[in-house]
């Protein structure tokens, strides 16, 4: 249950998904992390803000370990997903990233059809079957609401679909694999308004399903679409609370200095 | 003074110029090779075995000869050099080992020719003893064209955007997965390309088969991979330059010269025809 000291506005029943405490990162000598303590609730979505270079993204990458891949890394502290040290040696990464699906900023599909982008999950993951993975194509287009627009054209290629179309896929393609957790990593920076606002309607659909961490630079986009939001500034989490309560009456003043615009 | 424009205009015009001189060279050398090739060009010419010392008949036993040497270069350096360019772009970590590893392919690149025929004879033919063969041959060009192969692997390895790299991982790819099915299928056009290139180059030396496979003369074709061949570029050497006939032999010269440059350039537009085809299949 929630550790009422650090997060006086949550809920007293929420349960938390996500733990981490303590973490720090560092990009070979470089500190990008600094003692970052916080907790997700499930089922929720969390937006992570802050200015360039507060170390949100990196943060985000930490829960899926994608962050493993740059090379001279190094984490400390502990993050747990559903009471399980991700960090544990011996942690099958593998299962970690089937359970903690990712979207990037930069929409990323394969140079492969719809359905094959769809498809590429499940089949790495050992599904042969036909007919099953027409099922999960279909069903995870449906959920990224944007199976009405391509269902008459599967297994065209999907680098023909628009910018916001293909961030959709993005979006398929990952809840394909059955995740729990769905993180994604400023979803629509590269999108134009209208694009953005189906995103972020999607993103309200999924909420009651998937728990959902997202990092922005839209302030209004985290006010509009989390339920908690957490402030990051220089490599340190300076507030986490309620979305309403850090928008509208925040406790420290960095927070207010950044949502009021007068930095960042 | 002149202004932007004409300065502008200048460089155009010298770097048109250059081009249409690089293309001029080499229509000129096909123009050349082709006016006195073709008449020695005919059914005969290529299907039959050489007499007199090569100074009529064919060159049959040399167009077989060059084609194991190149299947068997293909099949040796395309697997090793590929999955050496794996390696180096997927695996291997910046450390001073494999920037030792990167030095040593630039200097073999740079090696001449005739060096690894003799590296070819020392190795292959006599430490190895596997004689003047198709099999030391091939060992030997392969040797000379896997620097070629590895870079221009690596290079279109390295050309896969990260986000499909990205992609495949958080979708819980191992990374072996994701090199098998995000990234060497993309990269596979430019693998093909430039190894055939490399190959077509290869297929053209006479050094490195001098001593390690090609015979002057042999009155049958090869019946394994431990027999000696005859190949065209050698053929066209002795003609040119050792045979008692020389002069009066252009037309066979010029003929063996075309069917050589043939086989080169069918690789290329294999080449082509490769890139074509995976290009059509993954654009990005």
């Amino acid at each position: 249950m929630v550790e009422q000291s650090i997060y006086p506005n949550y809920p007293k029943d929420l349960e938390m998904v996500i733990t981490a405490s303590q973490v720090n990162f560092f990009y070979g000598p470089t500190q990008a992390l600094f003692d970052i303590s916080l907790l997700i609730p499930a089922k929720h979505v969390t937006a992570l803000i802050g200015p360039s270079g507060c170390g949100k993204s990196t943060f985000l990458r930490c829960l899926n370990r994608m962050n493993d891949t740059i090379p001279h890394s190094r984490v400390e502290g502990a993050i747990s997903i559903n009471q399980k040290d991700i960090y544990a040696p011996g942690t099958d990464v593998v299962e970690l990233r089937k359970e903690v699906g990712m979207v990037f900023q930069k929409s990323n599909p394969f140079p492969k059809s719809i359905f094959d982008n769809v498809a590429y999950g499940p089949r790495i993951h050992g599904e042969k079957d036909q007919r099953r993975l027409a099922e999960i194509v279909e069903q995870s287009l449906q959920q990224a609401a944007i199976w009405d627009e391509v269902k008459d054209r599967l297994h065209a290629n999907a680098m023909g679909l628009s910018g916001g179309q293909q961030q959709r896929l993005c979006i398929a393609r990952a809840l394909a694999v059955g995740p729990k957790i769905l993180l994604m990593d400023e979803p629509a920076s590269a999108l134009d308004p209208k694009s953005t606002m189906r995103i972020e309607d999607l993103i309200g659909e999924l909420r009651t399903n998937y728990t959902i961490v997202i990092v922005t630079h839209n302030m209004q986009q985290a006010a509009r679409v989390s339920d908690y939001t957490a402030f990051f500034y220089e490599g340190r989490l300076i507030e986490c609370d309620a979305t309403p309560k850090i928008f509208t009456n925040p406790r420290q003043k960095q927070t207010e200095d950044y949502i009021t615009g007068r930095f960042g | 003074m002149m202004t932007n424009n004409t300065a502008d205009k200048f460089i155009i015009l010298s770097l048109r110029l250059i081009t249409y001189a690089i293309v001029l060279v080499i229509g000129y050398i096909l123009f050349d090779i082709i006016r006195h090739g073709a008449s020695a060009l005919n059914w005969q010419f290529v299907s039959s075995f050489p007499r007199r010392s090569g100074a009529a008949g064919g060159i049959f036993p040399a167009i077989v000869g060059t084609f194991y040497l190149v299947t068997g270069t293909i099949a040796v350096s395309l697997p090793l050099g590929i999955g050496g360019a794996i390696y180096l772009a997927e695996y291997a970590e910046q450390n001073r080992f494999n920037t030792l590893i990167r030095l040593a392919i630039v200097t073999l690149a740079g090696v001449p020719s005739i060096v690894f025929g003799l590296f070819g004879l020392g190795i292959f033919v006599l430490f190895c003893g596997f004689g003047p063969s198709i099999l030391a041959g091939s060992l030997t060009l392969a040797c000379m064209v896997l620097p070629t192969i590895i870079v221009a692997s690596e290079e279109s390895l390295r050309a896969v955007p990260k986000g499909f790299r990205d992609a495949s991982l958080a979708l819980g790819a191992t990374k072996w997965e994701m090199i098998r099915t995000n990234i060497l299928p993309y990269s596979m056009s430019g693998m093909i390309t430039g190894s055939i290139l490399g190959i077509g180059r290869a297929a053209g030396e006479t050094a490195p088969i001098l001593l390690t496979v090609a015979a002057f003369y042999l009155p049958r074709l090869p019946k394994s991979i431990f027999d000696q061949v005859m190949a065209l570029p050698y053929h066209l050497y002795i003609l040119a330059t050792q045979h008692p006939e020389a002069d009066r032999i252009r037309h066979m010269q010029y003929g063996t010269a075309l069917i050589l440059l043939l086989l080169v350039l069918g690789l290329s537009l294999g080449a082509i025809l490769i890139r074509t085809h995976f290009r059509k299949k993954y654009r990005w």
